[in-house]
C-alpha cells in the first residue's frame, strides 16, 4: 500500500453533497410550512384550493425531505450511525412517553397543550443526545 | 477488544485523517477506534486488515473477558 497522500475522498465529498442537498430540503419544507400555515392568514385569506395546494406541496417537499434524510444517514460512516441512532432512539422514546404525559397533563391542569411543545422537547432531546454520543466516542 | 491500528498507521507515517480517507469513515471514527471506544463492524475490521496487508487478527485482538 503506497503512502495515502490525500485529505479527502468520494467519500467525505458524498457526505458534504448529501448535507447540502439535505439543508436544502429542509429549507424548503420549513417555506412550504410557513406558506401552509400563514398564507390562509395573510395571502390568499379563504381559497380552500389554494390552502389545499399549499398544504399538498408541503406534503411533497417533505418526502422529499424524508427521503434525503434518509440518503444522508446512509452515507454516514458506522460509528456516525450509531450515534444517529442512539440520539434518534432517545428523542423517539422521551417524546413519546413525555408527549403522552404531557397530553394527559391537560386533562388534570387546564392549559393549551400544544404538539409544538413536544417537536421543540424532541429537538432538543436530539440534540443533546448527538452531542453526548460525540463526547462519548471523542 | 483492543486494536494495534495506532501502531500500524505510526509504522507507515499516516496522519489518522489520511487512513480515514483509505477506510472511507471520518477521522474522528478512525481516532474512536484507535482509543478503544468503538468496535469496528466486521466489513470495515477486513477492510483495515486488507489496508494493511494482514489478517484481523493480527490488527484487532480480543480482550481476555471477550
Amino acid at each position: 500500500m503506497n503512502n495515502p497522500n490525500t485529505e479527502t475522498s468520494t467519500w467525505a465529498a458524498n457526505i458534504t453533497k448529501n448535507t447540502i442537498q439535505l439543508a436544502w430540503w429542509t429549507a424548503a419544507w420549513l417555506v412550504t410550512m410557513a406558506l401552509a400555515k400563514f398564507g390562509p392568514l395573510y395571502i390568499w385569506e379563504s381559497s380552500k384550493l389554494l390552502t389545499g395546494l399549499a398544504i399538498l406541496i408541503n406534503l411533497a417537499v417533505g418526502l422529499g425531505m424524508i427521503m434525503a434524510n434518509k440518503r444522508y444517514l446512509q452515507g454516514l460512516d458506522e460509528m456516525q450511525q450509531k450515534i444517529q441512532l442512539n440520539a434518534m432512539a432517545l428523542s423517539l422514546g422521551v417524546g413519546l412517553v413525555a408527549g403522552l404525559a404531557y397530553a394527559n397533563l391537560a386533562i388534570l391542569v387546564p392549559f393549551q397543550a400544544s404538539v409544538s411543545h413536544v417537536i421543540i422537547m424532541m429537538a432538543l432531546i436530539y440534540l443533546a443526545g448527538m452531542f453526548a454520543g460525540i463526547r462519548k466516542y471523542q | 477488544m483492543r486494536n494495534r491500528l495506532k501502531v500500524l498507521r505510526a509504522e507507515r507515517d499516516w496522519t489518522q485523517a489520511q487512513l480515514a480517507v483509505e477506510l472511507e469513515v471520518s477521522r474522528q471514527t478512525v481516532n474512536a477506534i484507535e482509543k478503544g471506544k468503538f468496535d469496528p463492524s466486521l466489513p470495515l475490521a477486513f477492510k483495515a486488515a486488507r489496508l494493511f496487508g494482514l489478517a484481523i487478527e493480527e490488527i484487532f485482538l480480543a480482550d481476555s473477558a471477550d
